[in-house]
């Protein structure tokens, strides 16, 4: 929206798409406040450049597809099975996956050359770098049209190879599950460790606030995923994260996670 | 108290942050957004409280990162519209 490019928003009930439209243009609103470069756009000007549906069959004009739906391969595969039938077969798909490898992803299509990672960070219109995926299969070309799409954007790509979680969540899920059993295992509190990184490492955030604000599901289930694909014990989602999860306690979208958050729906 | 006591809003403004994030010694001219903990969210719950809390309408040329980049900007900026209300 604020790079004047027109999107079509496809999600599974209108409840889910109302929701989206409030949070878009919330976020349209307060995109000055947090960049001086961005426009000030009024509500019916934000809504003039998107459309919301529930029918996927609407992308079918669409030049490129950014595909973000839950980080689970049961929803994932029949998503692109479905958009596979749906676009046409120059359209390029943008997998904004967090764990699930492109070229699984591009496997269940007819155009695994035009299957490319996109894993945008949060807040996406303040983070101005992307990982860039690039699936066994992804050509040379499709790679072209993604770094164009993000240089329209205002971003740049660092695009990398891929196996599971590619190199942020492969190592930032280690981090954060690792800080969760130091803090199962009473060593510390949340503060405590996430100052531990903010003052000693110099990082932004710590590794349980970063896991609060992603959500504690969906860190979850992206350690599930690793831990599938590698068999390798260092990815064992820590047992308290589960039962957190389980606990309807998923970080800042739910009020509480390894902290309280007391202004959610204020 | 009221908004015209600077002390009085800071306090109510600073309360609101430290319970949204989760800031180490937050300071009242600390600027938030190069802080790089806030994000899009935070920017909505910040102007949402605003609007709430003091009854001041935020207009489009208000949304502006000066207003809002830090606990004392925050506070000035509610002060001034409370001001433009009163007269």
């Amino acid at each position: 929206m604020l790079h004047g490019i027109r999107a079509i928003a496809v999600d599974t009930s209108e409840k889910l798409l109302d929701s989206a439209r409030v949070g878009i243009l919330q976020a349209v609103r307060v995109a000055p406040v947090l960049s001086k470069s961005a426009p000030r756009l009024a509500p019916d000007e934000t809504l003039a450049r998107i459309i919301f549906t529930t029918r996927l069959e609407d992308l079918a004009g669409c030049d490129f597809i950014v595909e973000s739906v839950t980080e689970d391969w049961f929803i994932k595969k029949p998503v692109y099975e479905r958009l596979d039938r749906i676009a046409p077969a120059a359209v390029c798909f943008g997998a904004n996956t967090s764990c699930i490898s492109v070229t699984r992803i591009g496997g269940v299509t007819s155009r695994p050359d035009k299957v490319v990672g996109m894993h945008f960070m949060n807040p996406v219109h303040m983070v101005n770098t992307v990982e860039v995926i690039r699936g066994h299969h992804t050509s040379s070309e499709t790679l072209a049209v993604a770094n164009d799409l993000l240089a329209e954007l205002d971003k740049e790509g660092i695009v990398v190879g891929d196996l599971p979680g590619f190199v942020s969540n492969r190592i930032s899920h280690v981090f954060m599950n690792e800080a969760a059993f130091v803090f199962q295992d009473g060593l510390a509190t949340a503060a405590q460790i996430d100052s531990i990184f903010k003052r000693c490492f110099s990082h932004k955030m710590g590794p349980l606030e970063t896991a609060d604000l992603i959500g504690l599901d969906t860190v979850m289930r992206s350690l599930d995923v690793l831990y599938d694909s590698f068999h390798d014990p260092k990815f064992r989602c820590c047992p308290l994260l589960r039962k957190m999860v389980e606990a309807g306690e998923c970080g800042r979208k739910s009020g509480r996670g390894f902290y309280v958050y007391s202004n959610v729906g204020c | 108290m009221s908004t015209n006591d600077p002390s009085y809003t800071r306090d109510i403004i600073r309360n609101f942050i430290n319970r949204s994030i989760n800031i180490d010694r937050l300071r009242d001219d600390e600027n938030l957004f190069e802080s790089g903990i806030v994000n899009s969210l935070f920017a909505v719950q910040l102007t949402t409280f605003v609007e709430r809390k003091f009854g001041v309408e935020i207009g489009m040329e208000d949304l502006d990162i000066e207003n809002f980049k830090s606990v004392s900007a925050t506070a000035e900026f509610v002060a001034r519209k409370s001001a433009l209300r009163a007269s």
